[in-house]
C-alpha cells in the first residue's frame, strides 16, 4: 500500500464513523425556511398586541383569553410550518444522496432533540399556571438551544453552535422581560436563517 | 518502521472488515440491516466478514427476537477496540512518515 491508500482508507473511516453514528441528511434549507416562519409570526404578534392596545381597535372588546389563544395559534402555525419544511427538504435531501431518511440515526436525533424540548414546553405550561408570562419567551429559547445541543452529537455538528447563541440569547432576554417577541424574532427567527444558511453553503451545495 | 508495521492488522485489510469497526467504534450496538445499509454489501458478503470479525474476538454478537422476527445485534468488544485504535495509529504514523 501506497500513502494514497491510506489516505484514502481514513477517509473512509471517518466518512463511515458519521454516516453511522450521525443523521447527516438535516436540510439547511429548511433552517432558512423556519427562520422567515419565525419573523412572520412575530410580526403577526407584534401587529395583533398594537392592536389590541390601541383601545379604538376592535380586538379590545375581546376578552385578553381570546388574545391570548391568537398568539397561542400562530406558534403553534409557526411550529407546525417549520417541522413541515423539515421533513419534506430532508426527505429530498436524503433521496438525492442516497441516504434513508427514517432509520437508527434519524430515530436518535429526534428522541434526543424532543427530551428538552418537551421539559422545556412542560416548563413554560408551568410558567403560565404561576402568571410568570414574561418568563416563556427566555424559557422556550433557553430550552430550544439546549435541545439543539443536545441534538448536535446526532446530526451535522454545527447545530452545537445554534444550540448554544440560542441559551445566549435566552438568558439576555431574561433581563428584558416585555421585549421577549424581539429576542424570540430574532433567536428563531435570524439566528435559524444565518445557520440553515451556513448549513446550506457547507452540506446542500454539493448534492445534485 | 518495522514497529509500525507490526501494528498494521492484517484482519483489518479489506474494506467491509474496516467498515464494520468503523461503524461498530461510535455505535453501541447496529443490527444486522442497518450495518447492511451503512456500508453497502449483500447479505453473503457481510455475514461472512463478521464471521471473520467475530472468530478473533473483535466483535459480540447478540441475538434476540423482536415480536417474532430474529433480530442479531453486533457490538465492539474491548480487544476490538484495542486493536483498532492501534491499527488507525499504525495508519496514522505511515502517513506522516512517508
Amino acid at each position: 500500500m501506497n500513502k494514497e491508500d491510506y489516505l484514502k482508507e481514513i477517509a473512509e473511516i471517518k466518512t463511515i464513523m458519521n454516516r453511522s453514528s450521525r443523521f447527516i441528511s438535516l436540510s439547511g434549507l429548511s433552517g432558512i425556511l423556519a427562520g422567515i416562519y419565525a419573523i412572520i409570526g412575530a410580526i403577526t404578534a407584534q401587529l395583533i398586541l398594537t392592536n389590541y392596545k390601541n383601545s379604538s381597535s376592535s380586538y379590545s372588546l375581546l376578552p385578553i383569553s381570546y388574545l391570548e389563544y391568537t398568539l397561542i395559534v400562530i406558534a403553534l402555525l409557526v411550529l407546525l410550518l417549520s417541522i413541515l419544511s423539515a421533513y419534506i427538504l430532508s426527505a429530498k435531501k436524503a433521496k438525492k444522496s442516497g441516504e434513508k431518511l427514517w432509520d437508527a440515526t434519524s430515530k436518535r436525533l429526534i428522541l434526543n432533540f424532543s427530551i428538552p424540548l418537551f421539559t422545556g414546553g412542560a416548563f413554560c405550561i408551568v410558567l403560565y399556571q404561576n402568571n410568570l408570562i414574561g418568563l416563556i419567551a427566555p424559557c422556550t429559547l433557553i430550552f430550544y438551544g439546549l435541545a439543539c445541543l443536545n441534538a448536535s452529537k446526532y446530526t451535522l455538528g454545527d447545530i452545537r453552535y445554534l444550540g448554544l447563541a440560542t441559551i445566549i440569547i435566552g438568558l439576555v432576554s431574561t433581563q428584558f422581560i416585555g421585549y421577549g417577541l424581539y429576542f424570540w424574532a430574532f433567536g428563531f427567527g435570524v439566528m435559524h436563517i444565518v445557520y440553515g444558511a451556513v448549513l446550506y453553503n457547507k452540506y446542500d451545495k454539493n448534492i445534485h | 518502521m518495522k514497529d509500525i508495521l507490526k501494528n498494521i492488522n492484517k484482519v483489518f485489510d479489506h474494506r467491509v472488515r474496516l467498515g464494520i469497526m468503523s461503524a461498530l467504534m461510535v455505535n453501541d450496538t447496529i443490527d444486522f440491516n442497518s450495518l447492511k445499509d451503512i456500508l453497502g454489501v449483500t447479505d453473503g458478503n457481510l455475514a461472512s466478514h463478521i464471521k471473520s470479525l467475530e472468530k478473533e474476538e473483535y466483535i459480540s454478537i447478540k441475538k434476540q427476537f423482536i415480536g417474532k422476527k430474529p433480530n442479531t445485534k453486533y457490538s465492539i468488544t474491548k480487544l476490538g477496540k484495542l486493536e483498532f485504535i492501534k491499527h488507525i495509529n499504525a495508519l496514522e504514523k505511515l502517513l506522516n512518515n512517508n
